[in-house]
């Protein structure tokens, strides 16, 4: 039997299925993505009737520590790395704790399913202006807190490491909760009789973990670090909200440098140069990341 | 307003607004791309300016500014009087924080909705001119009958861009100083006289620091601004050159003046690692016996319970009576579709508040229009008056585009000196050399 004898549709049906999405993805994803790398080679600015061709010169021009825009785009680069070095631990491990607890059976299971994901439905503008009244140094709960019980005032948003802390402390709050259900769904696909049996050779619950439950998700864990990287390489809400940026510039990311370079300064040819350099780090991480967590073949 | 006459539109208006919408469907039609030199767009705003008042159908009018201090709802007040006496022109204010609203605004007047009116400072002019934000307003001031003469000669040339004016100025704010009388009490200084040199200041703080009081608290975050620029004014320096080419940051007259602030605090004028506000906060709970700070603060320190103080000139720290100074204007936005209407409402509303700016004397502002200030209302205003006293002295920005672009390196470079982080001529160096580039590159962008 040939594969012609059993399409029962027409050639087209199969991309007119799919339309409806590569349109939205042409026009609001690779467009874009293309038109940036156009105006990345211009000096460009929306209001300006000139735009002049400047070529590679922006890129240079990040790559040159005389330049101007060279330490904006280096340190944002510096402090996203570090927000992502300090983040992405948390945000993977405590939300696969949270989700094997969630697995378990208890009364009121799918309350505190519905809990744990609810902060992640808040906009950033939300969760930012909560959590700079929390850590406020002056006013602030948290430091009520710790005068309560006799222990000094902590300047959360003025100092560092503080303010990576509060950023970091945010961040898991807010977001702990797509990540669990993620693991949690990755949980229920594992067959139980792969415990059972695990059970039936003398494994212990460690062990359970160890060698039945953490290689099932393999796919699940290269999913989450993955998006997780790229989220918190994202980062910009947070410290925009909490900390402008401080103290000084070192919580200042590479997203933030973007937008002061593009939309204040309104340069916006340099703005989607650093783009293209950010997104190229980004891509390699990803792939280091994939290659790294890729099922090895026993050889 | 009485006047029955239907608003007149000339010929010339017409031709304008004509203009505008062809600009406007031009701008869409080619993505921008049109060459250089002021494209259709950059029509002029005409018509009779105002003057004449508004008899048109009801308008709603959109005004946005930055005040989102105490000023903002002084200014509320002002539109709110302006609409009791305009029943048909409703204005409803916006206020976004100022870097945010330049943010906004050119995407406003891109996507064809600019509010009617924006107010911005003398600084923001030349940038929002060449980017074709807000229109030259040669033809509303002329209708108006507004001369230079009307006007301080400083902040009137201010508002020209290449020969265009694009601004009615409503205020003036130059840099004053405050002086605690509790504090001069204190430590036995004459509250009534407050010092008009550096000797007289030194002399002052010398008292304080013998009954060890902290008399001038200097940040190294904020002593940048115009407590450090007032002074390289006055030491003959600048900060931007006239024509756009060069900072003055690393220049003598900076390093004297930053090197004279640190050394405030090396010799225990001022405590070390003071905050941001720490002059404020040190003024105003009478821990320091000065501030200096712009008018803004008259208010503030009319507020604070048990300040005891006096504002007066700027001493002369350097050899010139010079001193910091901003100016609010009224700007229009550029409309890609512009209803005569409104346009008219909204010369109407500018025209308006210039006159009646006696009231923006509550924010702490010194009116720009000549007759406010000769007024017998503004003479009530005793401690603006005392900022009034420095009209001549004032020093505003150079009309160059992008101006600002070089303050983050400046800021940047101060606090490295005051803590000591960097040698003082080292850091400065470093922040003209990077200040110097940015205005090489806005020289190339905005086409000289």
């Amino acid at each position: 039997m040939s594969r012609t004898a059993l399409r029962h549709h027409h050639p087209v049906t199969p991309y007119l299925f799919v339309a409806p999405y590569v349109v939205l993805l042409v026009t609001f994803l690779v467009g874009p993505a293309v038109f940036g790398i156009w105006m990345s080679l211009h000096n460009w600015d929306f209001m300006l009737p000139g735009k002049p061709w400047v070529g590679l010169q922006n890129y240079r021009d990040l790559l040159d520590s005389g330049s101007v825009i060279f330490h904006p785009f280096w340190n944002g680069m510096k402090n996203t790395f570090v927000f992502v070095l300090i983040s992405v631990p948390f945000l993977v491990v405590i939300p696969l704790l949270l989700s094997l607890l969630l697995n378990q059976k208890f009364a009121g299971r799918t309350f505190f399913r519905a809990v744990v994901f609810t902060p992640f439905v808040l906009g950033v503008a939300v969760v930012g202006l909560l959590f700079g009244y929390l850590f406020d140094p002056a006013v602030g709960l948290i430091n009520g807190i710790l005068n309560g019980v006799g222990l000094p005032k902590v300047d959360w948003l003025t100092t560092q490491p503080q303010a990576w802390i509060t950023i970091v402390i945010m961040t898991i709050w807010w977001t702990i909760g797509f990540n669990a259900v993620i693991f949690l769904a990755g949980l229920q696909g594992l067959p139980g009789e792969l415990y059972e049996a695990a059970e039936l050779d003398g494994a212990g619950r460690w062990a359970r973990f160890r060698f039945v439950t953490v290689p099932g998700l393999r796919n699940v864990f290269l999913f989450v670090v993955t998006t997780t990287i790229l989220a918190s390489a994202n980062l910009f809400g947070q410290p925009y909200i909490l900390t402008k940026g401080g103290p000084g510039d070192s919580t200042t990311t590479a997203i933030m440098a973007m937008t002061n370079e593009g939309l204040r300064g309104f340069r916006m040819g340099t703005a989607a140069a650093m783009s293209y350099m950010l997104a190229l780090a980004l891509a390699i991480i990803s792939i280091a990341n994939f290659l790294i967590m890729r099922e090895r073949k026993p050889s | 307003m009485t006047t029955s006459d239907p608003v007149r539109f000339g010929r010339r208006a017409l031709l304008g607004a004509a203009a505008a919408v062809g600009g406007g469907l031009a701008l869409s039609a080619c993505g921008g791309s049109h060459g250089p030199g002021p494209g259709p767009g950059q029509a002029t705003a005409t018509g009779k300016g105002g003057a004449e008042g508004y008899d048109g159908p009801p308008v709603e009018l959109k005004y946005w500014n930055g005040l989102t201090g105490g000023d903002g709802p002084v200014m509320k007040k002002l539109a709110a009087k302006f609409m009791d006496a305009h029943p048909k022109i409703k204005v409803t204010t916006t206020s976004i924080a100022w870097a945010d609203l330049f943010q906004k605004l050119p995407a406003a007047v891109q996507s064809g909705r600019a509010p009617d009116i924006c107010l911005m400072h003398t600084a923001d002019i030349a940038t929002n001119a060449a980017r074709q934000v807000v229109q030259p307003i040669d033809d509303v001031v002329k209708g108006l009958g507004l001369a230079a003469a009307d006007y301080a000669d400083l902040v009137w040339k201010a508002t020209f861009y290449k020969d265009k004016q694009y601004a009615i100025p409503l205020d003036i704010h130059p840099a004053g100083l405050y002086y605690n009388k509790k504090v001069l009490t204190q430590v036995g200084a004459d509250p009534t006289k407050p010092p008009t040199t550096k000797d007289e200041f030194m002399a002052v703080l010398d008292k304080c620091k013998s009954k060890g009081v902290k008399g001038y608290w200097v940040s190294a975050l904020s002593i940048g601004g115009l407590v450090a620029q007032s002074m390289i004014f006055q030491n003959g320096g600048y900060m931007i050159s006239e024509d756009g080419t060069k900072t003055g940051f690393a220049d003598q007259p900076a390093i004297d003046a930053i090197t004279y602030f640190k050394s405030l605090i090396d010799d225990g004028y001022s405590p070390k690692n003071a905050a941001g506000d720490g002059d404020w906060v040190s003024f105003s709970n009478s821990k320091a016996a000065f501030m200096i700070s712009g008018p803004w603060m008259v208010t503030p320190c009319k507020e604070a319970k048990g300040l005891d103080w006096g504002c007066a000139p700027i001493p002369v720290l350097g050899s010139q009576q010079q001193t910091w100074a901003g100016s609010h204007c009224f700007t229009l936005p550029r409309q890609t579709n512009q209803d005569k209407n409104k346009a008219t409402a909204a010369r109407v509303f500018v025209n308006w508040m210039s006159q009646n700016s006696v009231g923006w004397a509550e924010a702490g502002m010194v009116p720009a229009r000549r007759s406010v200030r000769e007024s017998p209302e503004f003479a009530q205003y005793a401690e603006v008056k005392q900022f009034e006293k420095m009209i001549e002295w004032a020093h505003f920005p150079p009309n160059v585009p992008g101006s600002g672009d070089t303050d983050p390196e400046w800021s940047k470079a101060v606090s490295l000196a005051v803590t000591g982080k960097k040698p003082i001529a080292q850091a400065l160096q470093g922040a003209a050399q990077k200040g110097d580039q940015i205005l090489t590159a806005n020289k190339k962008k905005y086409g000289g």
